[in-house]
Formats: structure tokens, C-alpha cells, sequence
């Protein structure tokens, strides 16, 4: 089975590269085939400009945190860490000073002699990201390492993750399936599917320009209406004959339902029925049965379900892509 | 009477348990009655007179029960140390590669156990004794390793199997070659498992019985050998005391054994 295929991605130095994508995407194979786990069928691995391809695993120069945090149950806190160092032939006394450099910058003074089975999911991640960065390794690589914590650790550590990133200016591959996660953490973010890179560039690119209508759905527009273009630029309901085919992708919070008709010319309008209603925090969002698909869309006030409805989205949030003209 | 319905149910719980507990322990008090008794003639139903003298007699300095406990524990560790290097190696491959005939393979291992014993040992005996492995430790131990070898491989697959892959990965990938990342991390993790299967060939080498007959006599006299012998010469005070001794590693290791076995461990045998 081909699980990649035309993968072909550069990092720069001290940079952080995000690759985001749905499960079953590849975005773990490629990890772990930079790690040396998956051999590739083709292709080349190079770090620093030396071709790692061929290598085994141990000899790749590279620091992998796993999505269990693997760390080994039957050592001590202090011996996770300094395992890649004794693997390295370092004298003892200089491996507790880096460990103790180690457990200090990831605020875990004390914790040295700890059975890694008396620590939390945050502070195993901690651990499991002082083993990898011990080594100084010239790639570090990160398997969703924050999936199994709760949403406030895992905000936290996102946060001093980057911040620890920036601070030691280490080069980073990041797999993730989160986009929030790797809009804040990543230089670059590369979008997965289906074994190819769809899109590779800077978060802002990717949020507000999508290359694709799955990018755009990935990062949030999941709305999806079919319409036509006209010549001018006007957008009309796909009924109408003639034009441009065209699929328009937005976010349900910059679809507002209003009562008031303020909306301009330029803006989209969609009409239909409240469907379906979620209580979000800031407001409520609808489910807005229209004519043509079912969209999500925000307001601050409370509607019955049932109630006629127009929907606005501002023409400069729509996403618009060709799409293949239905035959009807 | 209208207690008769709410007794009955518990009655006859309480008498199925007590016939069980008779099954079970009552063969073991005779043994316990026998060793103490000095004197039981046929029609009393207890001994007559009870004491130590047996004792003495078995844990004298020459008496043999001693040499042969010790033939027996020698044999046993001996057993040990041939079936976990068979295991060791065959557990791993078989617990974590991808081995075809898998199935196939584990399945051998169950062969020494699944045919009838006294033909097996009777050509076995012919086979040691033309090659000059009769009555020698070496033939009693390697007829024992090859009924351990069963427990061995099959516990120390699971046992391997059970030890997380990405355990491995993490120490290849922070520098260690595989044999390197076997030793410091596989073999560790899958530790507590080797011991159990190691405790479980112990046992079985110690109450072997057939085997080391065929193979072993006259020249290895193991304890069960003993025993045998005491108790067809009549002497069931010799043979009771053997046969309590017995029970000492058996009982003592089966307590280790539940500490060790782990239900994730028990989750991998035969996987």
C-alpha cells in the first residue's frame, strides 16, 4: 500500500514545520520515516546535507517525542533523560549536569530520582521532551505529543513548547491533526491528505488563503455552498444558468444571521429555516436549512428552531473555488 | 417450614464446598498424619503414637533424602538455565516479529506434553543410553528442559509481546543499536515474565517423576525418586516427609509466581 507519495518538503534551520492532517493522512509514516522506523520506497532524507536515508535509526542524529510519551517505566526520571547520552559514551558526572540543566528548564528541579510512573501526563510530556532534547539532536520530531492531555495543560504546554522552541532555536517537525495547534505553534504548516502535501506555507497563507476547497474546509471553512460567477464578479444561487461554477468555503463565525438588512450588495445572502441550535459561549450557533446545503452560521441572540432566517456572509470571507459544473 | 426454603440453597452450597475442601485437603492431612506417626497399625484410624524419629532419620547426615533434595535442585537449576536460552531467544522472535508459521511453531513446543509420556521416555532412555547420556545429569536435565520448554517459550512470547513497541523505538531512536536497546530496555521490561516462566520449569523439573525414571536410575536419585522408592518399600513416614518437602518450593514459588504474572503478561500467551 502507498501511504506518501510526491512528499517533498524543506525545513529551515530553527524552524518549526507543522504537519497537519486528518488520521490515516501519512503524517505519522513521514515522521517516523525521517526517524528511520518506515523505510521509504524511494526518495531521499536529508538533514543538514548529510542523506540519513539509509541509515538506521540510531544513527540519524534525530529526537523523536512519541504520542505516548514512551518513556522507559523501569528508570528513573534522571535515567530517561540521560539515556541518549550514556548511548553517546558522555561521562557520567557531565550527564546529571545535563540532566540537571534539563529538569530545570522544564521547571522539574527535584524530580531526578522520580519513578516516571508517580507523574502526570504533563509532567511525563516534560520528561519525554527533556530525553529528546538532551541529545541536542540536529531535527527534533514531535508525534502529536499533546493529544493525551487535558484542553488547559495542553493550551499551557503549547504555549512554553513554542516559547522553549524559539528560546534554544531547535529545528522541529510537529505532526498534529489539531489546526488551532499548529496555527500557533508552527513558522510553517504543511496540510496533509491523502499522502500528498496539498499546501505547504505560513499559517496566515493557509487560514486566509487556502489552496484547495479541502484546505479551506481543514482550517475551519466548512461551510460549503455551490454558486455561480458571473462576468462582473457577482455571485448568484447555482440555479441560474451561465457563469462559473464555482464552491464558496466560509466559517460559521463570519456567517451572521440578521434580522436587520445591512447587509450590502456585495455580501452574500442566503435564506432558509433554523434547523438545528448549539449554545457556544459567545452566542449561539444555527444549523440554517437553505436552498442550496445546509450551513452553519453565528448570532448573539436566541432563534426558535423553525423560524425563516437570512444568513449574510461579507464577500471578502468567502472562499471561492472552481468546481466541475453539475449536469443538471 | 418456612425457613426450610431460605436453609436449603445455602445447605447444599455449604456441603458441596465442604466436599471440595475434603477433595482437596484431605489426602494432604493423611500425608501430615503419616509423617508425624510413629506407630499406625491396621484397624486404628489414627496413629497410635506420634514424634520426630522420621525426621530425624530423612535430615541425618547421611541419610539420602538430603543428597537427593539437592540432586533435585541442582537438576532443577540446570533446567532453568537451558530452557530460558532456548526462550529467551525463541520468545522474542516469536513474541515480537512477524514470524510466519507462528502458530505453527508454538504449537511444536506443545508436542512433548501432547503425546503419551511412557513411550516418548522409553525410546528416549534407549536413545541416552546408546549415546552414553543415561543416568548422567546432563540426559536427566535435558529430558526435563524438554517438557519445560513448553512454559517457557509460550510465557516468554507473551511476555515480550506485552512489553510496548514504542518503548523499543524511543531507545533506537535516542542511539541504541538493537542489541543494545535488548538488553536496556527489552529485556528489563520483559523480566518479571522470564521469571515466572523460570519459576514454572523449576517446578515442574523438581515433581518430575517419569522421565527422570527412565532416564536417570539408578545412578540420579531425585526426591520424587526417593519418595517412590520409600513408599513402595512400605516406608510412608519416609515417603509423607519427602512428599511435605515437595510442597515447600511449589507452595513458596506459586506466591512469587501471582506476583509476577501480570494479567497483560496472561493476556499474551498463545497470541
Amino acid at each position: 500500500m502507498r501511504v506518501l507519495s510526491d512528499v517533498s518538503l524543506d525545513v529551515a534551520r530553527g524552524e518549526l514545520v507543522a504537519l497537519l492532517g486528518s488520521s490515516g493522512c501519512g503524517k505519522t509514516t513521514l515522521l517516523r520515516s525521517i526517524a528511520g522506523f518506515v523505510t521509504p520506497q524511494s526518495g531521499r532524507i536529508r538533514v543538514a546535507g548529510r542523506d540519513i536515508s539509509g541509515l538506521p535509526p540510531e544513527k540519524r542524529g534525530t529526537a523523536m517525542m512519541f504520542q505516548s510519551y514512551a518513556l522507559w517505566p523501569h528508570m528513573s526520571v534522571a535515567a530517561n533523560i540521560g539515556y541518549g547520552l550514556r548511548m553517546r559514551g558522555v561521562a557520567r558526572d557531565a550527564i546529571a549536569k545535563r540532566v540537571d540543566e534539563l529538569l530545570a528548564l522544564m521547571q522539574m528541579q527535584g524530580f531526578a530520582s522520580r519513578s516516571v510512573a508517580q507523574l502526570s501526563g504533563g509532567q511525563r510530556q516534560r520528561v519525554a521532551l527533556a530525553r529528546a532534547l538532551a541529545v541536542d539532536p540536529a531535527l527534533l520530531l514531535l508525534d502529536e505529543p499533546m493529544s493525551n492531555l487535558d484542553y488547559k495543560v495542553r493550551i499551557e504546554l503549547r504555549h512554553e513548547l513554542r516559547a522553549l522552541q524559539k528560546r534554544i532555536g531547535i529545528t522541529a517537525v510537529y505532526v498534529t491533526h489539531d489546526r488551532e495547534e499548529a496555527l500557533t505553534l508552527a513558522d510553517r504548516i504543511a496540510v496533509l491528505d491523502a499522502g500528498r502535501v496539498v499546501q505547504y506555507g505560513s499559517p496566515e497563507e493557509i487560514f486566509h488563503r487556502p489552496a484547495s476547497a479541502f484546505v479551506a474546509g481543514f482550517m475551519g471553512a466548512d461551510n460549503a455552498i455551490e454558486l455561480t460567477r458571473d462576468g462582473d464578479g457577482r455571485l448568484r444561487s447555482s440555479r441560474t444558468n451561465g457563469g462559473e461554477p464555482v464552491v464558496a468555503h466560509f466559517r460559521s463565525d463570519v456567517a451572521r444571521i440578521d434580522a436587520s438588512s445591512s447587509a450590502s450588495d456585495a455580501d452574500l445572502q442566503l435564506h432558509g429555516q433554523v434547523v438545528q441550535t448549539l449554545y457556544v459561549g459567545q452566542g449561539y450557533r444555527y444549523r440554517v436549512h437553505t436552498d442550496g446545503a445546509d450551513v452553519w452560521a453565528h448570532a448573539s441572540h436566541r432563534i426558535d428552531e423553525g423560524a425563516p432566517v437570512a444568513v449574510v456572509v461579507p464577500r471578502d470571507a468567502l472562499l471561492l473555488f472552481p468546481r466541475a459544473s453539475s449536469a443538471s | 417450614m418456612t425457613l426450610a426454603p431460605r436453609i436449603l440453597p445455602h445447605l447444599g452450597r455449604a456441603l458441596v464446598l465442604a466436599l471440595l475442601a475434603f477433595a482437596i485437603f484431605g489426602p494432604l492431612l493423611n500425608l501430615v498424619l503419616w509423617a508425624f506417626a510413629e506407630k499406625w497399625y491396621f484397624p486404628s484410624k489414627l496413629p497410635l503414637e506420634y514424634g520426630l524419629t522420621f525426621w530425624q532419620r530423612v535430615f541425618a547426615p547421611r541419610g539420602n533424602a538430603l543428597a537427593s533434595l539437592g540432586t533435585s535442585i541442582w537438576i532443577a537449576v540446570l533446567t532453568v538455565i537451558v530452557s530460558l536460552v532456548v526462550a529467551i531467544p525463541a520468545g522474542y522472535a516469536l513474541g515480537r516479529l512477524k514470524l510466519p508459521w507462528r502458530g505453527l511453531i508454538l504449537l511444536a513446543f506443545l508436542l512433548p506434553q501432547a503425546v503419551p509420556n511412557l513411550p516418548v521416555y522409553v525410546n528416549i532412555a534407549q536413545v541416552f543410553y546408546r549415546i552414553g547420556l543415561a543416568g548422567t545429569i546432563t540426559g536427566v536435565v535435558l529430558v526435563h528442559a524438554s517438557h519445560g520448554l513448553v512454559l517457557a517459550v509460550w510465557i516468554a512470547s507473551a511476555a515480550f509481546a506485552s512489553v510496548d513497541a514504542s518503548l523499543e523505538e524511543a531507545a533506537r531512536n535516542m542511539g541504541a543499536s538493537v542489541w543494545t536497546c535488548f538488553r536496556t530496555v527489552t529485556l528489563p521490561l520483559a523480566a518479571p515474565g522470564l521469571m515466572a516462566s523460570a519459576i514454572f520449569v523449576f517446578l515442574e523439573s523438581v515433581d518430575e517423576f517419569t522421565g527422570t525414571y527412565f532416564v536417570g536410575v539408578p545412578d540420579v536419585t531425585t526426591l520424587p525418586l526417593l519418595m517412590f522408592n520409600a513408599s513402595m518399600g512400605g516406608n510412608y513416614q519416609i515417603a509423607s516427609i519427602t512428599a511435605l518437602l515437595l510442597l515447600v518450593p511449589s507452595i513458596a514459588f506459586m506466591l512469587v509466581v501471582e506476583r509476577f504474572l501480570k494479567a497483560d503478561v496472561l493476556a499474551m500467551v498463545g497470541r
